[in-house]
């Protein structure tokens, strides 16, 4: 197993070993196994899209909304804070009235 | 299953078998430190409060150091204070004293100074030493101990293999009539309502929801986004992209039992099993808050390699990260990374931990015990140094 997600509803998977950009990648949820094209190198412990995600939809892990996509990441791409924003503890927008 | 603890009077039970010596203030910490130092058998503790801060702040650290002097892992206590503090010395020992432990003083400007009153202090501590060193452990049932929970220096390993390890050790401590301590509120932020379905009844939940919204409002009120500091940025390497992601995988490592009530920072628990203590992530202050609620063994995941003990208690590293394992030998005491590579399945690695715990919990020294990496404490205030 390459890579792991931890619900079937999660959209993106955690990487077990370092990815390269190109291979396909072993994601195991639950008891069944689901293949997935990495896109562009993703770091252990990184994780990557596991469908398309689109600019605004909430992105799941664990079954829940661990934030908010700021861009499109494509499936296998790698799925972080250059695309991913905190819905939380967002001292930034609360004083812009945003 | 049984661990061999120190009891005393007031019915605590110990781990481990120190004399305290408690700075009560900032300036009171070089006499300190040279007292412990020179007398073995002794433990240090100091931090950067005590004066010049709001009347709320400094009852918060008479109360932390009243606490910590109760911890059942300390046979006797020096206090040391400078004299002209915030924080009123006699209180504090007459409180530790209630506990029915001996308790001392030096005060530096009574003494006479610093040389003077880490001759008097070393005297008191080598007395103090005597006495606790007549006290031997017997078998006690796992509902005497106390476990904290923390995990730090957080990769992505922790919220799937490292922390639900230890969720299944705690949940076996609560079952064996134990009581794990939960803190770290900073990352509940975005998995309360998980932990709110696991409080025992409604109050208890609600009062989970309100230390998480004083929690973000407090760091919210700075008008940035929390990102870089909570995740940090050693996190964000680590793969954590929000503080939703770092909640969600560290609220694992309190299992599944119910939550049975609510404490303040530093407060000692009334109720057995699983409960939870406000207090930021960050190790200096989570480490003493959980201290002084008494906990007498710390349990601490970590993916990246958190080195930091506690002078008295305990603080078992625990990791999932092979990296980390293989490289911070010095810092690390429990590996189940097993559970990665598929040799052990979640359950046994949990199941083992707990086994672990319990040596711990009887002597066997934690890495950071035998390092001395324990000394960068500090008591969480809430108001600005004035």
């Amino acid at each position: 197993m390459d890579a792991i997600m931890l619900t079937g509803s999660d959209t993106v998977a955690t990487a077990l070993r370092d990815l390269a950009g190109g291979e396909v990648a072993a994601v195991g949820v639950l008891d069944e196994t689901r293949r997935v094209a990495i896109r562009e190198p993703i770091p252990f412990g990184h994780k990557f899209a596991v469908i398309p995600v689109r600019t605004g939809d909430l992105v799941l892990k664990y079954g829940e909304v661990i934030g908010r996509a700021t861009r499109d990441i494509p499936l296998g791409a790698h799925a972080h804070v250059h695309n991913i924003e905190s819905l939380r503890g967002r001292g930034d927008l609360a004083t812009t009235g945003a | 299953m049984e661990f061999l603890g120190f009891r005393r009077s007031d019915g605590g039970v110990g781990t481990r078998n120190y004399v305290g010596v408690l700075s009560t203030v900032v300036c009171a910490n070089e006499v300190t430190d040279r007292i412990a130092r020179s007398v073995r058998g002794t433990a240090a503790f100091m931090h950067q409060q005590g004066c010049c801060q709001t009347p709320l702040d400094v009852t918060r650290v008479g109360e932390v150091l009243v606490g910590l002097g109760k911890n059942p892992n300390l046979a006797g206590v020096l206090l040391v204070s400078l004299g002209c503090e915030s924080v009123v010395v006699e209180d504090v020992a007459a409180a530790i004293r209630s506990s029915g432990k001996r308790v001392e003083s030096v005060t530096i400007q009574e003494a006479g100074g610093a040389a003077n009153s880490v001759a008097r202090g070393q005297l008191l501590a080598q007395e103090l030493v005597a006495e606790a060193s007549a006290m031997a452990p017997v078998p006690c049932p796992l509902s005497d101990l106390t476990l904290g929970l923390k995990c730090g220096s957080s990769d992505t390993t922790q919220g799937l293999f490292a922390n639900p390890a230890l969720g299944i050790a705690s949940d076996l401590v609560v079952e064996a009539g134990g009581t794990s301590v939960l803190g770290e509120v900073t990352e509940f932020i975005g998995a309360e309502h998980i932990l709110a379905r696991h409080a025992r009844e409604e109050s208890v939940a609600a009062r989970i929801v309100e230390l998480v919204r004083r929690m973000e409002e407090r760091a919210m009120a700075v008008g940035c986004d929390m990102r870089g500091g909570q995740p940090t940025g050693g996190n964000i390497k680590g793969g954590l992209t929000t503080i939703e992601e770092k909640s969600l995988g560290a609220i694992a490592k309190a299992g599944r039992a119910p939550i049975q009530a609510v404490y303040e920072y530093g407060q000692r628990p009334t109720a057995t099993g699983l409960v939870v203590m406000d207090s930021p992530g960050r190790e200096p202050e989570i480490l003493t808050g959980l201290a002084a609620a008494g906990c007498t063994l710390i349990a601490f995941s970590t993916g990246r390699g958190a080195p930091q003990g506690f002078p008295f208690v305990p603080v078992v590293k625990i990791t999932g990260n092979k990296a980390t394992w293989e490289t911070l030998r010095d810092h690390m005491d429990v590996y189940v990374g097993t559970i990665m590579d598929g040799t052990e399945s979640l359950p046994a690695a949990g199941t083992r931990l707990f086994g672990d715990l319990v040596a711990f919990a009887s002597g066997k020294l934690t890495k950071a015990e035998i390092s001395g990496y324990t000394n960068s404490m500090d008591i969480y205030v809430v108001g600005p140094v004035i």
